[in-house]
């Protein structure tokens, strides 16, 4: 059998790039790249192929802007996607889960064939976690979270999940959305010939309108009131001494402050 | 008349978001009902109640057995649309972080995960979450009639809660699910919980070697604690990913957090920020996690560690 893997890719800030400016995360020419979680979905699904003898992996990333979605996509084909699709308008600006829900699952649509939707459990940045469960809504199918292995036969999908106590085994009937932790693997770095060949692999380019997507449906329901690095009220005390006089003014002081239970 | 809805497949936070949620309730005009799914999930009803519920929909159906996100969220929409609600507050574990947001998609509602804080400011929810993986603190609100909010555990307290009328109604649920159980067995070994823990000891990898940890657990014993550690340790292995405090683990809120060879980077801290108090011992006088801490000891974890024990016998 073959197996045909949408991996749906979030445009990740570099997070080690941002610089917090008056309590103000600086943005501003930072680089864009796959996030870590949908690295691993990226490596599933290329080991989901690998296993299957065939298929074809499509990533997919929807942005307002750009330089955001080639920056991404680029990486995403040079880790090992055949294809990729991106969406990509200023009528994307300030999208919400709920609006990139609604770009990716007509997009996948306009893919048409696939076994399985990927996504990482949350992106780096925001990890709201959002996007996998409203896609699978829209499209009307089951979806599994937090796989940490995954199989795919003829009869369908299944996934390995940690849940506090429990581990479990679930199974769902293709096509299936799952989204991955990063305990499933180790993503594979690109190797050089693969970064050059990136830039030669099909990709489609849509907007919103080609989707028949009018601004309603991809309007916010979210407002961000404000965003800002939290100031913490701590006491900062440091002790001074050797180890025996440093521990003993430390307990001294937990005792005083009543949290050691006793 | 229109509801706030509560549902966690957990007591203890549903019991949390009844207790606060009915005082938000209260100042929007609305009754409160609550959710129990799940085969046994009615004999949690009485407790719901006490906790705020006015109502309490129950439903034993088998499909709502292990809580696959495609049946509760359908099965939620259908209860909210009886309740009439407009608020819903769903527990923001990782089982109701895979339901919230497909409830909201089958209302058209706008939703926020892993909401930290929840305020009313005039009549309009604003919801607090940790974004840019924990630089900073989004505050966000919704413009849908129905809003959403998956709430972290321990974010609100269940004491002094003002009971509801705790009527038990069942409502007729049409509910499938594309998921199946295959198998669901207990984790071995001992798990840990780290949301429970009263004291925490963090673990970084300021310890050189991985039987180095005895000396951790020993200390945790000593003060009564439980032992958590940053996501890398997990990833060597070293502790199960139970353990894990931050972003990718547990968010905790304990009386105190011991930092033990923990640099404070971010991803983790955000899990302990809650803490009443933070103290940390590392030997990098620049270590971030010294910004955070409220006491703090610069010196070999090696040597402090056993001096503290040294200490604490005495005490």
């Amino acid at each position: 059998m073959s197996v045909d893997v949408i991996v749906c890719v979030k445009t990740n800030p570099d997070l080690q790039m941002i610089r917090i400016k008056d309590r103000q995360p600086v943005l501003e020419a930072i680089p864009y790249k796959v996030g870590d979680l949908e690295k691993n979905a990226l490596e599933a699904a290329m080991q989901l192929r690998d296993a299957a003898g065939g298929g074809t992996i499509t990533a997919l990333t929807v942005a307002e802007d750009d330089r955001k979605v080639k920056e991404t996509i680029k990486e995403a084909l040079a880790m090992g996607a055949d294809e990729a699709a991106i969406v990509s308008d200023p009528a994307l600006v300030g999208a919400d889960p709920a609006a990139v829900a609604q770009a990716l699952a007509a997009a996948v649509k306009k893919i048409g064939t696939y076994d399985l939707l990927l996504f990482g459990e949350g992106s780096t940045d925001n990890y709201t976690g959002q996007v996998g469960a409203r896609v699978a809504e829209l499209l009307g199918l089951p979806q599994i979270g937090y796989a940490r292995k995954i199989s795919v036969t003829t009869d369908g999908v299944q996934c390995e999940r940690s849940m506090d106590d429990m581990i479990e085994t679930l199974a769902a009937p293709l096509p299936a959305v799952v989204t991955v932790v990063s305990e499933i693997n180790e993503p594979r770095i690109p190797s050089l010939m693969n970064i050059m060949k990136a830039g030669k692999k099909p990709l489609q380019e849509w907007t919103p309108a080609d989707l028949g997507l009018d601004a309603a449906a991809l309007a916010p329901q979210r407002q961000i009131v404000s965003n800002l690095a939290e100031e913490q009220d701590r006491k900062h005390i440091l002790f001074e001494g050797t180890a025996a006089e440093q521990a003993d003014a430390f307990v001294n002081a937990l005792l005083n402050e009543g949290v050691l239970g006793r | 008349m229109a509801d706030l809805l509560v549902y966690c497949e957990k007591v203890e936070t549903a019991r949390e978001l009844l207790c606060q949620g009915r005082q938000f309730a209260a100042a929007l005009g609305l009754g409160v009902s609550a959710a129990a799914l799940g085969p046994g999930a009615g004999s949690a009803a009485g407790e719901l109640a006490a906790a705020g519920a006015d109502r309490v929909f129950v439903s034993e159906d088998a499909v709502f057995e292990g809580w696959p996100a495609d049946a509760v969220a359908a099965g939620l929409a259908q209860i909210a649309a009886e309740a009439g609600a407009t608020v819903v507050l769903v527990g923001s574990t990782r089982r109701g972080k895979e339901t919230a947001p497909r409830l909201a998609q089958k209302l058209g509602a706008g939703c926020v995960t892993d909401v930290n804080s929840l305020a009313l400011e005039g009549d309009t929810l604003v919801a607090g979450r940790y974004a840019y993986g924990g630089a900073t603190v989004a505050r966000e609100k919704l413009a849908t009639g129905v809003q959403v909010f998956a709430v972290m555990p321990k974010t609100f307290s269940s004491d002094g809660a003002t009971a509801g009328a705790g009527t038990v109604v069942t409502p007729a649920l049409e509910v499938a699910t594309g998921v199946k159980l295959v198998e669901r067995r207990a984790k071995e070994g001992a798990v840990v919980n780290l949301d429970a823990a009263p004291r925490i000891v963090g673990v970084g990898r300021g310890f050189a070697k991985r039987e180095d940890l005895s000396l951790a657990d020993k200390l945790a014993q000593a003060l009564e604690a439980v032992v958590g550690c940053t996501k890398s340790l997990a990833d060597f292995e070293w502790l199960g990913e139970d353990r894990i405090i931050g972003l990718s683990g547990a968010k905790t809120a304990p009386d105190l957090y011991l930092a033990v060879g923990v640099s404070g980077q971010i991803q983790h801290t955000v899990g302990v920020s809650a803490a009443k108090l933070i103290a940390a011992v590392n030997k990098d006088k620049e270590a971030p996690i010294f910004r955070l801490a409220d006491y703090g000891i610069v010196g070999d974890l090696y040597e402090v560690v056993p001096a503290i024990m040294e200490r604490l016998a005495k005490a």
